[in-house]
């Protein structure tokens, strides 16, 4: 049975598209068939993060218009076996996205066996935002331990609550998962930032993981690969126990607490 | 600098702190506007009419909300009246 899962997160930046990339990737790379739609029309990235910049012909909205089918709109990826990405248009305006054409969309991939749906969500809580989190059976709720992206990550939460599908059929509700990124323990435990547990505390979202900042995240998003890929990276293992969780393993927590800094460099390091 | 940095940090109100404090009352505020009674707005304008017909008041002044206290849904109006009221 195929899910639906939207990546979103109200505010802009914090790391939608490079978690929807190494998420749909890991599945892809657990054996799942998965697409990635970008629902971001007009600011198309989701290809670009993904290394398919320049594959895309046909896009999402030419899909939704019937301008091309379904088939000939996905782009397979290079390196994983059953990974899909569907790409935004990039010249149409938010409108050209309507409900019912996402959801033939979402129809037909069911149809073509995909195991997992990943929409990634553009920022805002407008139209776009808005369709990409209608359809979803879960969500990854991508926030940064900073105060407006608490803020708007609560109110997309609100909206995951009042405005999707199934909170409008009366179905189960939407299964919410908390992804923190850009997290820094040695902040943390400086009292500089939020830690994990006060953002769980904050938006009362079960923790799927933290993934803490790395630099080997732009160094991949420069390449055009998903950061999941860098295997000897913290970010990548991040994102793999990420993966695991959702497929219910149960993994304990990693890159929570500061690494261990000697009397010398706590004095004299920077 | 580290080393001043290091005591200095000791006596700073954290920053984090500040940040939970600030954010636990704004999403509880936020929350409750959210799951406000549809009726609340048409309430408030047919409250407001009815003092208007005997006080001179300005529309901004009348603050009505519903809160949840010890288990009870409470309905919290709050009117500022003008200062020199005949």
């Amino acid at each position: 049975m195929s899910r639906v899962v939207v990546v979103t997160s109200g505010k802009g930046g914090v790391g939608k598209t490079t978690t929807s990339a190494s998420f749909s990737t890991g599945l892809a790379l657990k054996g799942y068939k998965v697409a990635v739609i970008d629902f971001d029309v007009g600011l198309r990235n989701l290809d670009l993060i993904m290394g398919c910049e320049r594959r895309v012909v046909y896009d999402f909205v030419n899909v939704v218009q019937g301008e091309a089918s379904l088939q000939q709109a996905l782009i397979k990826d290079k390196r994983i076996p059953n990974l899909y990405i569907l790409a935004a248009s990039q010249t149409r305006d938010k409108d050209a996205l309507t409900q019912e054409g996402v959801e033939r969309v979402i129809e037909q991939l069911k149809e073509a066996g995909f195991d997992y749906i990943v929409c990634d969500s553009p920022a805002g809580i407008e139209k776009g935002a808005q369709l990409a989190l209608y359809f979803a059976d879960e969500a990854l709720i991508v926030t940064n331990p900073e105060v407006s992206s608490v803020r708007d990550s609560d109110r997309i939460l609100g909206i995951l609550q009042a405005k999707s599908r199934r909170a409008e059929k009366g179905d189960a509700p939407i299964v919410e998962h908390l992804v923190l990124t850009r997290y820094n323990p040695n902040r943390v435990e400086a009292g500089e930032m939020l830690s994990v547990d006060d953002v769980i505390d904050l938006l009362s979202v079960k923790l799927l993981g933290a993934v803490p900042e790395s630099e080997d995240v732009l160094n991949a998003s420069n390449s055009g690969m998903p950061v999941i890929m860098e295997d000897k990276s913290a970010a990548s293992q991040a994102y793999k126990d990420i993966v695991e969780r959702f497929l219910g393993e149960e993994i304990e927590h990693r890159f929570l607490t500061a690494e261990k800094k000697g009397l010398f460099k706590k004095l004299f390091g920077k | 600098m580290a080393l001043l940095d290091y005591l200095l940090g000791q006596r700073k109100k954290k920053s984090a702190n500040l940040a939970k404090d600030r954010l636990q009352i704004l999403l509880a505020h936020e929350r409750s506007e959210r799951n406000a009674p549809d009726y609340l707005p048409k309430m408030r304008e047919e409250i407001l009419a009815v003092i208007a017909k005997y006080v001179d008041i300005d529309d901004e002044k009348l603050q009505i909300s519903v809160d949840e206290a010890n288990g009870f849904e409470v309905l919290e109006l709050n009117l500022v009246l003008p200062e020199h009221n005949r």
